[in-house]
């Protein structure tokens, strides 16, 4: 039975994730992600499951990817200081493919910044802030009933590619509050990591078919023995000083995500079967876009939404196939300008792409979306 | 180790293992995997192999959970005791032992190591203490003493030390220990003391580095800087038979301290049966 209940956004967080299996939480407090802490605390004994408070970030998603390789599904929750401290151990679980989430509630940076005020900073952070190439899936929720939905969709993702998994939130979402109608419980689909068949040592826990990507193995602790490491490792999950097996190692892990964005990318698109204009937003910036949308449709122009759920990688497919209908495009995002890079690479100079960004704290209005828009109509219109 | 047991729980094929002749990491590698052996033979403590993890930070100490063959997982510098919280945590009946060294478990890993001891979460933490960074070529640790050098310390380190087992006790850990390369046998026995404690126990075990701290600070090759064990480390037993005249210098190797505080994980048990039980009134 589905039932509606009053939800923040960051509540809608821990709630989606305990449908998910999440049953360890390890985190330390930074506004404005605390919220996902305390209610752990609170929810996750009853479900039996179990919530720790670390001495900082680091040791947050150390634990969790300890936990994760033990057999839990786990999940911390920071924002940009506490994501920028959690990043060498982010690009570890990449490496040693354990499944987690990390749930970033962004707030306006740079360093301390302004901590209660709303950013999309970390945009390009979640894509490149640990160190060298790695595979990276983040997706980000608009709403506060998205946000429970898409919770169960990052665990899946994670399970199913064993990979962390960004879970890119923003200050408006986070503390947003709404009325939503939960899903059915039991209707809900939750994916479960692959497993092998082994017992005792195994010397290819590693070992992936032709044709696949992701290794199966069973957690520490269940009968099969094997080696796990962020070296450069053979199939045995032994270190090794090849060049051959670590960049083959790379080649597949990256493609475990590149070879799978049909079924990883998401986007959300309003009012774009006949759009001229293209308004790219993403999580927090969605609301005034979608209502600049709607005003501008009201006088006839046609303007549309679209919006990546998936935000890494980037749905580039998705945009290019609406790139011939376009004449503009507007990214608006609460930073200086991060996806409006990527949304440039895709678009490849075929069309002029407009920017409209916020770096003070403030959040932009439909009205800002509006007069921006005009603005470029009025250049367009001068060439 | 004798061959039998290097078949039984080392991971011949890559052996042989990466370590400096005279290095002192085999000996302690040896002495855990002889320690898990005597307890798994055990007819009052039997534990089962398929139950022990194996956890390591990044060092020339921490490539020791590669070679044995258990659950094994090479982490981070310095983050090793942190992930070894989480698999205690998610697993309790596991026996989670963190084979590390003194600049990953005192230095970038001294935050997680006095609060893993003060939560008393039961982890089993074994530090391989070289005096050094043996891993980057000689560079000097928090344990590296006063005036010596290191290839930081050219004209000898100007930092005070820590003594890891005073340190670990004071954050509050149940069991601390001190153990050394040269007195194996009763190493092994305070390790397995260690494994057998349920609450957060750490041997700190006085390895010996001759590439590095022993070149640098003249002491001799490896069979000088065990000579210096057997002189300047002594047993229980010996240790306080002595005088405190004659202690001076010396250093115990033993149990410092020991109690038998709560538990982490069994007191989280608690608190989840008391949510079970207020959810099902
Ligand atoms: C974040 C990070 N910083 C620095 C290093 C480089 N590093 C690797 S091992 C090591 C020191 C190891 O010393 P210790 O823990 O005493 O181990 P030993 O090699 O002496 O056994 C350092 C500084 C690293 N791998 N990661
Ligand atoms: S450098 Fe020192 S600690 Fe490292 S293997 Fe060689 S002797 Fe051992
Ligand atoms: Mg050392």
């Amino acid at each position: 039975m589905s039932k509606t209940v009053l939800m923040q956004g960051n509540e809608a967080a821990v709630e989606g994730a305990i449908a998910a299996g999440m049953r360890f939480f390890a985190g330390y407090p930074i506004t404005p992600s605390t919220e996902i802490a305390e209610t752990c605390a609170l929810r996750l004994p009853q479900e039996g499951g179990k919530f720790i408070q670390m001495e900082d970030e680091i040791s947050s998603i150390a634990a969790v990817l300890g936990a994760s390789a033990a057999g839990m599904k786990a999940m911390t929750a920071t924002s940009g200081p506490g994501f920028s401290l959690m990043q060498e151990n982010l690009g570890y679980g990449a490496m040693a493919e354990i499944p987690c989430v990390i749930v970033d509630v962004q707030r306006s940076g740079p360093s301390t910044g302004l901590p209660t005020s709303p950013s999309q900073g970390d945009y390009m952070q979640a894509r490149w802030g640990t160190h060298g190439d790695h595979p990276v899936i983040a997706l980000s929720p608009a709403s506060v009933l998205e946000t429970y939905t898409l919770m169960i969709r990052a665990f899946n993702l994670a399970e199913k590619y064993r990979t962390p998994v960004i879970f890119l939130m923003d200050e408006i979402v986070g503390h947003m509050r709404e009325g939503v109608e939960l899903p059915d419980p039991g209707k809900l689909i939750i994916n479960q990591r692959k497993m092998s068949f082994h017992d005792g040592a195994n010397k290819q826990c590693y070992f992936v078919p032709e044709g696949e990507y992701v290794p199966a193995m069973k957690p520490f602790g269940q009968g099969e023995r094997y080696n796990i490491t962020g070296l450069a490792h053979d199939e045995s999950g032994f270190p090794v000083n090849s060049s051959e097996i670590a960049g083959r190692l790379v080649k597949r892990l990256l493609d475990k995500v590149e070879k799978n964005t049909d079924h990883i990318c998401r986007v959300e698109e309003i009012e774009m079967d006949d759009a001229e204009t293209a308004i790219v937003c993403f999580g927090g910036t969605t609301r005034a876009a979608r209502d600049a949308v709607n005003a501008a449709r009201a006088v006839g122009k046609k303007v549309g939404m679209f919006r990546p759920v998936t935000v890494w990688p980037f749905p580039e497919k998705q945009l290019r196939a609406r790139l011939p209908q376009l004449k503009r495009i507007l990214v608006v995002e609460h930073n200086h300008g991060q996806m409006l890079l990527e949304v440039q690479r895709c678009v490849g100079g075929a069309l002029p792409v407009g920017f409209l960004g916020r770096i003070d704290g403030t959040v932009i209005s439909p009205r800002d979306i509006l007069a921006r828009l005009g603005e470029m109509e009025g250049m367009h219109h001068a060439e | 180790m004798p061959s039998d047991l290097v078949h039984l729980y080392m991971r011949i094929d890559h052996l042989p293992q990466i370590w400096c002749p005279g290095c002192g990491n085999g000996v302690i590698m040896r002495d855990v995997a002889v320690a898990i052996d005597e307890l798994i033979h055990d007819e009052e403590n039997s534990i089962n192999r398929e139950d022990i993890v194996i956890v390591s930070g990044i060092g020339c100490s921490s490539r020791a959970a590669g070679y044995l063959d258990f659950n094994s997982i090479h982490t981070t510098h310095g983050r090793a005791i942190a992930f070894a919280s989480g698999i205690k945590m998610a697993n309790p009946k596991l026996h989670v032992i963190v084979l590390t060294g003194d600049g990953d478990c005192s230095a970038i890993g001294g935050n997680h190591l006095i609060h893993a001891a003060r939560r008393n979460l039961g982890l089993t933490v074994v530090c391989f203490n070289n005096d050094i960074y043996g891993m980057t070529g000689g560079q000097y640790s928090p344990t590296t003493p006063h005036g010596d050098r290191a290839t930081t310390a050219p004209y000898g380190n100007v930092d005070r030390p820590f003594d890891i087992a005073n340190l670990a006790s004071g954050a509050g850990a149940s069991f601390s220990a001190r153990g050394d390369v040269y007195h194996a046998r009763e190493t092994i026995d305070i390790i397995k003391q260690a494994i057998l404690h349920k609450g957060f126990s750490l041997v700190d075990v006085y390895s010996i580095c001759p590439t590095y701290y022993g070149r640098k600070n003249k002491k001799g090759d490896a069979v000088e800087m065990l000579k210096w064990q057997k002189e300047n480390l002594v047993p229980t037993a010996r240790y306080y038979s002595m005088s405190e005249g004659e202690r001076a210098n010396k250093k115990l190797i033993g149990i410092l301290s020991f109690n038998d505080y709560p538990e982490y994980t069994e007191e989280y048990a608690r608190i989840i049966a008391l949510c079970r039980k207020a959810k099902k009134k």
